[in-house]
């Protein structure tokens, strides 16, 4: 989640804060992420430890050695540790890793194995009474091992396949069962093995059914997380892209009171569009391109522009030109009516759509205007005109300004 | 000024708004109290039972709308909804809560005085943009209504509020009208009831529907 260019997202003030405590507490038994050889047991225990993780590694190693013991353990941690949490917890990172477990995961089995295969050859110290827990342990730690697939990865394995997993899983508890039996035990011996297995077994179950659930409830409550710190994110990243750029820009031009009315206005609208506005195309509705064309000329005479609109309809050729005259009766509003502010309100009712631009500043005599004045005359009252609407000005000095276009809707 | 000054609760999360609000306000008002909220609001509103409460629509602890349901019909205080937010669902929502007005934060102090003094009297304070969001959701449409009477805004309250949504004050709209400046009070008082009280399915829907557009 680190974002480029030395922007700081609050996911990487989380991150920060997750380091600090990190060195401040000793580390959970954890399987490591970073630094494993095969699962990353012996690693995460020398980390909970303190341990060096060489010495940790040779334990296990001479362990397996001598008894097979080393191996089944690891395999047993191996499933029952739970991963530690990667940095690399983005979607791609995600998939690579599980993956790669796969790998891991045959490598674990395939080390159970081999200890077991050395079993024999081993000091002999090992009671025949082991041989259940090896084998029905190995079973049972691939089943074990698919609960815990099971929901994290819900969404990526088809059912059938899952199905597939499990019954691998009986078939080895019970080959190995026969297996052994076959092999190793009398006749009369199988059945008090069997029950023994049994008992073993239902105790697993009862051991980590438990521990299942919390994982499960973890889980959960991790995707739930996760999908709170991306809209997080979103919501980091546009603050830093609009809010805190407008900010800088503020500091920079305190000593120009109009400049930082500007900019907190400007950036007031953006928010607020975001934050309420439904999506809607400046270029295709009404409502929406008063309100843009409000916000360019707000952006260029520094003059708050109060916009209400009432009704929506597409926007046309004709509508555009009535909304350009509006645009120029808010620029006037702007530039020369010296008010605080200027109010914009638009209707679009019956057939009719109305505007509606009005501002307490000086006023003018609309008779004194010079006829070279294009601004109120052409821009304006010519505008609706031509295209079949009208204007209708109201003003006088002291009085403030009121211009009101009303077009039929086509 | 010769009458007694209203005594004004201030509720809002934010202590910088409320120095602000306090700062511009001067002593036009008197500020009996404030709170951050909402169970402090309640609280302070119930000990001090003030003339208006300033009340901010967002609010922890459910909004403005929860100390409008908590303190609804325990005391004599009239509520002027005080918020930074467009959202219809927000504004019509404390409006049928029991507000008896709403305006943006933006709004200047003597303007702001003028409100709480308006809404202490019991009449409706509409700003341009509530005025807006009552057109809309008056609009004329061909659903049946339930309560002509409630259900529908008459010609003349549809003209105050276009009136008001084109940024008239009441004295304006008075002389524009040729009526009283207390009819027209009148006439926004009678759509703040409607819009209280009125089942029109527009307002119970519009909002979020104005939403998925």
């Amino acid at each position: 989640m680190r974002a480029p260019r030395g922007r700081v997202t609050i996911g990487d003030v989380q991150a920060m804060v997750d380091d600090q405590v990190g060195e401040a507490a000793p580390a959970p038994l954890a399987r490591a992420v970073d630094g494993r050889l095969v699962g990353g047991v012996c690693r995460g225990m020398s980390a909970h430890l303190g341990v060096d993780v060489v010495i940790i590694r040779s334990a296990f190693l001479l362990l397996t050695v001598a008894s097979g013991l080393g191996a089944a353990a690891y395999g047993a941690l191996w499933v029952l540790v739970p991963r530690a949490a990667g940095p690399e917890d983005d979607g791609k990172a995600a998939r690579a890793r599980r993956g790669g477990r796969d790998w891991g995961q045959l490598l674990a089995y395939a080390a159970v194995g081999i200890g077991m295969a050395a079993l024999p050859l081993g000091a002999g110290v090992v009671q025949w009474a082991l041989w259940p827990f090896v084998v029905g342990g190995t079973g049972a730690a691939i089943l074990w091992q698919q609960a815990d697939r099971d929901q994290r990865q819900r969404w990526v394995l088809p059912l059938r396949q899952r199905w597939l997993r499990s019954l691998l899983g009986l078939l080895l508890v019970v080959g190995g069962i026969g297996g052994f039996v076959a092999q190793k035990v009398e006749a009369d011996q199988a059945r008090s093995v069997v029950i023994a297995m049994m008992i073993i077994l239902t105790g697993v179950a009862v051991i980590v059914t438990p521990w299942v659930v919390r994982l499960w409830q973890d889980l959960d409550a991790e995707r739930h997380e996760r999908i709170r710190s991306q809209e997080r994110a979103e919501l980091a990243a546009h603050i830093h892209d609009s809010v805190l750029h407008t900010l800088t820009l503020i500091q920079r031009n305190a000593h120009e009171p109009r400049e930082v009315q500007r900019l907190a206005r400007s950036q007031e609208r953006t928010l607020r569009s975001w934050l309420y506005q439904p999506r809607a195309d400046p270029d295709q509705t009404f409502a929406a391109a008063i309100r843009e064309a409000a916000g360019e000329v707000e952006d260029d005479h520094g003059v708050p522009i109060e916009v209400v609109c009432v009704g929506d309809t597409a926007l046309d050729e004709r509508l555009g030109a009535a909304l350009q005259a509006a645009r120029e009766a808010m620029v006037n509003a702007a530039k020369y009516a010296e008010a605080p502010s200027v109010s914009v309100y638009a209707e679009v009712a019956g057939g009719a759509v109305e505007i509606f631009v009005r501002d307490r500043g000086k006023g003018f005599d609309l008779d004194q205007v010079p006829a070279d004045r294009m601004g109120v005359r052409e821009s304006i009252i010519g505008r609706m005109e031509r295209n079949g609407g009208t204007a209708t000005v109201r003003t006088a000095p002291g009085e403030g300004t009121e211009v009101r276009l009303e077009i039929a809707k086509s | 000024m010769s009458e007694p000054q209203k005594r004004v609760v201030l509720v809002d999360d934010h202590q910088m708004f409320r120095t602000g609000v306090k700062a511009e306000l001067g002593g036009s008002v008197e500020i009996v109290g404030e709170a951050g909220d909402v169970d402090e609001a309640v609280t302070v509103i119930k000990a001090v039972v003030p003339d208006v409460v300033l009340l901010d629509v967002h609010l922890p602890g459910g909004g403005g709308i929860e100390v409008l349901r908590r303190l609804h019909g325990t005391v004599p205080s009239r509520f002027l909804a005080l918020s930074v937010s467009d959202a219809a669902e927000d504004v019509i929502g404390v409006v049928r809560g029991g507000a008896r007005g709403y305006v943006t934060k933006t709004i200047s102090g003597p303007e702001l005085t003028d409100a709480i003094g308006r809404v202490a009297e019991d009449d409706a304070v509409f700003s341009p943009r509530l005025a807006g969001f009552v057109l809309d959701a008056f609009a004329a449409t061909d659903a049946p209504s339930v309560d002509p009477e409630l259900d529908q805004i008459t010609q003349r309250e549809r003209e105050v509020l276009r009136l008001i949504a084109r940024g008239y004050a009441y004295k304006e709209i008075a002389k524009e009208l040729f009526i009283s400046v207390k009819t027209v009070e009148t006439h926004v008082s009678s759509v703040l009831r409607k819009l209280q009280l009125s089942n029109r399915h527009e307002l119970s829907r519009w909002a979020a529907a104005r939403r998925l557009v």
